[in-house]
């Protein structure tokens, strides 16, 4: 379970973001995204070049030794004391909460894990963003992970910022907290278990009525949106920040 | 009954394929999930919850010493105490006992251990037969299944299926789907099995340790049937089941009851201190307590595992799992299904036998949520899962034996491309260029989903290529 009471500091100058394995193999725009979201608040960012992946995989599949070498080299990777902004609840959930069980002995990971927040709570709690929402009225629904919501506890931080967009209504679905099928190697190991609750979450999806859907990890995405193309729905899901940015009038800041 | 957990990954298929199955439990499920959430809000359950785990794990800490107090305790009160190590053990033992009084025929309330320990097939080939009272044992028992849950053992079946089964194995049943009357014929049935049982089997929910005492907690009064009429009750139990004190059982009978059917409290709640006493008119003669180990001190060896043992058996956690909703109880091909059953289960039976359970998890956190003694069942399954993997020697038997040299070895290559950025980039430019080619995907992954795409420039490539510019 997510710790009950996490307290939020004062917004920082300067942040380091982690843009995921996921997000920097199958969705490179979320994180410019999200790079111009940050910069607008007057954030610098910096992407550090060394970044691979959490370690996530290995360690969910049993793998300790090899988790904890990539963890380490993680965590090496971010000197400077300021906030590890992270594109994934999942992500986030490994190093602020299971770092520490992989490495217990390693007395540098609470204050490493501390600095670690995913990406709609750090604008929502860190920086207090208020967004303006330019775009047309259009309704929406908000898929949480599961590691989102039970490890990092930031399922609410998605729909206040949502709320905050005037044209936009968020649409909750059936089973809303259910988990989407993905669960990493999971969805490889028992494909057809993980297939039966993908099928089932596109349909809540789809039974809202809503064009679209967004998820702030890229994980229950490429399952829903893969199950959706199978299905030859038109219905797709982008990553929250992708969303935000459109709706608030953000031209990417490039590539 | 048979446990086949090796089976799981044919058996899951299986569920899946099977339309009733599936609509059954969905239905079936959300209809408890309601039902608890109406009787707890977050508030209450979140203090209890951190009550009632902080019982179990004192409880738990001094497990050894509360056993010997029990059983002392127990004696004080006339009740004749067993230990068992094995099933076999277990059912020797109540062989031995129904032997000593000549049984010929027994009468069970619902007892999940004495499905761990196979005793109806065990005392019916001994010529004992071991009739299943609980309404829903009742059914599976005709229909010669094992319970698909722990809490509700026929769930899985419609009413129109417990209809066919009550026409087709009872004489002289018309065929009917109204409710009442099945029960109506089912408690009929099973009234005249009391009258002339010889012994009576139960299960046992907390044993106090300061006082003797053996609870009950049960809803069809069919508990109280089996632990008064027949002139020798049988109780039994696993070992994790003893608390300290009296005072411990309300707060986790509050939260078992509200958990499990939604009940803010059951219909029966039986405490049974001795056998009959001179000048009392019912009650049985002999009152005897069974304690089962079958794999438990193993888990209570390790502090980490030690915590699956803080488990009372509500069942929340199944009827939360998105795994279990969608396959069933059978699938599992355990006595314990659904995530309990993922984490007990390797120690009753041991990790190769029971290898898939613990993978079998999108680690999605539900069952840890609604625990009311906060197992951290994700927790859990993931040491499970390193147990099995591990190259080292471990407190399970079976561990280390997943740990194939290939699979190792993909493991130490992802690792140390993830620790060399330089070898992950190309990997990821390689799956970029290569990205409608690549067939990484098991083919069951294909048949609902189509192939994820790799983008064709990566994120670090571009914002490499952004920084460079001038
Ligand atoms: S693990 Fe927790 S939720 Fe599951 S049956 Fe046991 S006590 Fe209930």
């Amino acid at each position: 379970m997510h710790d009950s009471v996490k307290v939020y500091p004062a917004k920082p100058s300067r942040v380091y973001l982690y843009v995921t394995c996921l997000v920097d193999s199958f969705s490179p725009d979320t994180g410019f995204d999200a790079i111009a979201l940050l910069e607008r608040e007057g954030v610098a960012v910096d992407v550090v070049q060394g970044q691979t992946c959490c370690g996530q995989p290995a360690y969910n599949s049993g793998y300790r030794a090899e988790a904890r070498k990539v963890a380490e080299a993680q965590m090496a990777l971010f000197p400077e004391p300021w906030p590890i902004v992270i594109l994934s609840g999942s992500c986030g959930g490994m190093m602020r909460k299971h770092y520490a069980e992989l490495m217990p002995e390693n007395v540098d990971v609470p204050a490493f894990s501390q600095r670690v927040y995913e990406f709609s709570e750090f604008l929502l709690h860190v920086l207090n963003v208020r967004l303006q929402d330019q775009g047309e009225a259009t309704e929406i629904t908000l898929h949480t992970s599961c590691a989102g919501r039970r490890e990092m506890g930031i399922h609410e931080a998605g729909l206040a910022l949502l709320a905050q967009l005037s044209r936009v209504t968020p649409i909750a679905h059936d089973y809303q907290s259910e988990c989407c099928g993905f669960g990493g190697t999971f969805a490889v190991k028992h494909a057809d278990i993980s297939r039966a609750m993908a099928e089932d979450k596109t349909l809540h999806i789809a039974a809202t009525g809503v064009q679209e859907f967004v998820s702030t990890d890229w994980g229950c995405m490429l399952n829903l949106n893969t199950t959706f193309e199978y299905q030859k729905a038109s219905l797709r899901g982008r990553h929250l920040a992708s969303f935000l940015a459109e709706r608030t009038g953000l031209k990417r800041s490039s590539d | 009954m048979q446990q086949q957990p090796q089976l799981f990954k044919d058996a899951s298929q299986h569920a899946l394929a099977d339309a009733t199955l599936r609509t059954n439990f969905r239905g079936a499920m959300d209809f408890l999930r309601n039902k608890r959430e109406r009787v707890l809000d977050d508030a209450e359950f979140s203090s209890l919850s951190a009550q009632c785990e902080a019982i179990k794990q004192r409880c738990l800490s001094q497990l050894p010493a509360l056993l010997e107090q029990l059983e002392t305790r127990c004696q004080a009160n006339g009740i004749q105490v067993h230990w068992a190590e094995t099933p076999a053990q277990a059912n020797e033992i109540i062989a031995a006992i129904a032997d000593g009084c000549n049984a010929t025929s027994a009468v069970k309330g619902k007892s999940m251990v004495t499905e761990e320990i196979g005793l109806n097939d065990y005392l019916g080939a001994r010529g004992v037969e071991c009739l299943e009272s609980d309404m829903g044992e009742f059914i599976v028992q005709m229909a010669h299944e094992p319970p698909s849950h722990i809490i509700m053992p026929a769930i899985h079946k419609s009413a129109a299926q417990i209809a066919r089964l009550f026409h087709e194995q009872l004489e002289g049943v018309d065929y009917t789907e109204d409710v009442d009357t099945l029960i109506g014929i089912g408690r009929s049935v099973l009234r005249g099995k009391f009258r002339h049982a010889h012994v009576g089997i139960s299960g046992v929910n907390f044993a106090v340790a300061e006082t003797g005492t053996l609870c009950l907690v049960e809803n069809e009064g069919n508990g109280r049937m089996c632990t008064t009429v027949p002139p020798v009750h049988i109780a039994v139990t696993g070992i994790e089941k003893v608390v300290q004190w009296l005072q411990d059982v309300p707060p986790l009978l509050s939260l078992l009851t509200r958990s499990a059917t939604g009940q803010p409290i059951t219909t029966y709640f039986n405490m049974i201190s001795g056998p009959r006493r001179p000048g009392e008119k019912d009650g049985p003669e002999q009152v005897h307590l069974v304690l089962l180990d079958n794999g438990r001190s193993n888990a209570f060896a390790d502090e980490q595992l030690r915590k699956t043992l803080q488990c009372i058996r509500c069942g929340a956690c199944m009827n939360h799992c998105p795994v279990y909703t969608r396959i069933g109880g059978h699938a599992y091909g355990t006595t314990y299904p659904g995530p309990i059953g993922k984490i007990i289960s390797p120690h009753l039976l041991g990790l190769d036998a029971t290898r898939d359970l613990p993978t079998a998890s999108s680690l999605c956190g539900a069952c840890e949520e609604v625990c009311p003694v906060r197992i951290p069942i994700p927790q859990l399954l993931q040491r499970l899962r390193a147990e099995y993997r591990s190259d080292e020697e471990g407190v399970m038997s079976g561990a280390g034996g997943g740990r194939s040299i290939l699979e190792a070895g993909v493991w130490a290559g992802w690792a140390w491309a993830c620790e060399h950025p330089g070898v992950y980039r190309l990997l990821t430019w390689i799956a970029g260029r290569m990205r409608s080619l690549v067939p990484w995907l098991p083919s069951a992954w294909k048949n609902g989903r189509t192939m994820p795409v790799p983008a064709a420039r990566s994120f670090h490539h571009r914002y490499q290529q952004r920084k460079s510019r001038p």
